[in-house]
């Protein structure tokens, strides 16, 4: 009995480190953002889609605007920027398609929306 | 600025915005000002221009170069499909003659024939009387296009690349002169009217026709002023003088 149990916590401990690592290596990864995102990382992941789409309503039917859930603030805290030009944030590897093509999701966000981060001054005159 | 200010520069600040003429006295109403973050458009405001046809030069394109520039449009020298928010109309009076140039572009009807028929509830009019269409739900049927009496819409019939980050669009939408509304929020005044100011003939005025004491209400109070096809009641926003 004691050898027995103290096999099957072997092989499952085991187990246990290997689909740890197994969940490591497949995982999607993406670039670092270059700031502090407005809310938590577990948050994001689940709700952005929600809160991204909430405010969008809000922005383009009712006019509210300097709400934190911006497209916009996405795309600029996590371009990269690779030989002085920003990179499309939908491109391969970047920070919006990595995990859209890991978890398979087809968006159309950026057939209409910007890529890549512009000068907000230039629209306040 | 080491040059002495001559007087087209003066003019041309004044027509830009307000000139302070001595302390806490200024000549023209400084633009309106940016609303609070968090704060919807309010219906206590509704925003138009005053074209003056008299001072708009045929040849003159500023308007529609501005807007070209503003709104990440393409110029795919295709006449027929290019995406166009504002356009040059020349118009002749076949009797005596006379003929001349004005910029029409999406009139902010208050009762928008356009708003009427989409189906989708895509094509909208904002609180402060801005037309303007959500993409998010339009299915590019373009039934507003059809019922637009001042042909001031257009459809985005390619892929789109290398828009600006304040006019998302893109294949498939019907799109039109959004009155520069990022502008508008952030306090400032359509790309057009600017240009008009700056490299044209300062033919366009821009401001709220609710607020009184605003320049283009104090103007529509004293001159005669009309607006494309009125009979139709569709109440535009946009007003035109000398036509």
């Amino acid at each position: 009995m004691g050898v027995r149990a103290v096999l099957l916590a072997l092989v499952l401990g085991l187990m246990t480190m290997v689909s740890g690592a197994w969940a490591g290596e497949t995982g999607p990864s993406f670039p670092k953002a270059q700031g502090n995102c407005v809310e938590d990382p577990a948050t994001m992941r689940r709700h952005h889609f929600d809160f991204l789409k909430h405010q969008r309503d809000d922005t383009m039917r009712q006019g509210i605007r300097g709400a934190k859930h911006s497209l916009k603030e996405c795309v600029s805290c996590h371009a990269q920027v690779k030989d002085g030009h920003a990179q499309p944030i939908n491109a391969a590897g970047q920070f919006c398609a990595s995990c859209h093509e890991y978890a398979a999701v087809s968006i159309d966000c950026f057939s209409c929306h910007a890529t890549t981060p512009q000068q907000q001054a230039e629209a306040k005159r | 600025m080491s040059h002495d200010t001559t007087r087209r520069d003066l003019l041309k600040s004044a027509a830009i915005g307000a000139v302070a003429i001595a302390p806490g006295l200024t000549l023209i109403a400084p633009p309106a000002q940016a609303r609070a973050p968090g704060q919807p458009a309010s219906a206590a405001n509704r925003w138009g221009l005053l074209i003056d046809t008299r001072k708009c030069g045929s040849v003159c394109t500023a308007c529609v170069d501005a807007c070209k520039t503003e709104m990440g449009l393409p110029a795919l020298d295709r006449p027929a499909t290019d995406a166009q928010y504002i356009r040059k109309v020349d118009v002749k009076d076949p009797k005596t003659g006379h003929q001349h140039s004005l910029p029409v572009m999406c009139q902010h009807c208050a009762k928008p024939p356009c708003v009427d028929v989409c189906p989708t509830g895509a094509s909208m009019k904002r609180a402060d009387g801005i037309v303007l269409v959500d993409r998010h739900i339009c299915i590019g049927c373009r039934y507003c296009m059809m019922a637009c009496p001042y042909k001031a819409r257009s459809f985005a019939h390619e892929d789109q690349s290398g828009q600006k980050d304040h006019n998302p669009r893109g294949k498939g939408c019907v799109e039109s002169c959004t009155l520069c509304v990022h502008r508008i929020d952030a306090g400032g005044q359509p790309a057009c009217v600017e240009a008009c100011s700056k490299d044209g003939g300062a033919a366009m005025l821009f401001g709220d026709l609710n607020d009184p004491k605003s320049e283009i209400s104090q103007r529509i109070s004293k001159e005669a002023t009309s607006r494309i096809r009125a009979d139709l009641g569709v109440e535009p926003a946009i007003r035109y003088q000398g036509i």
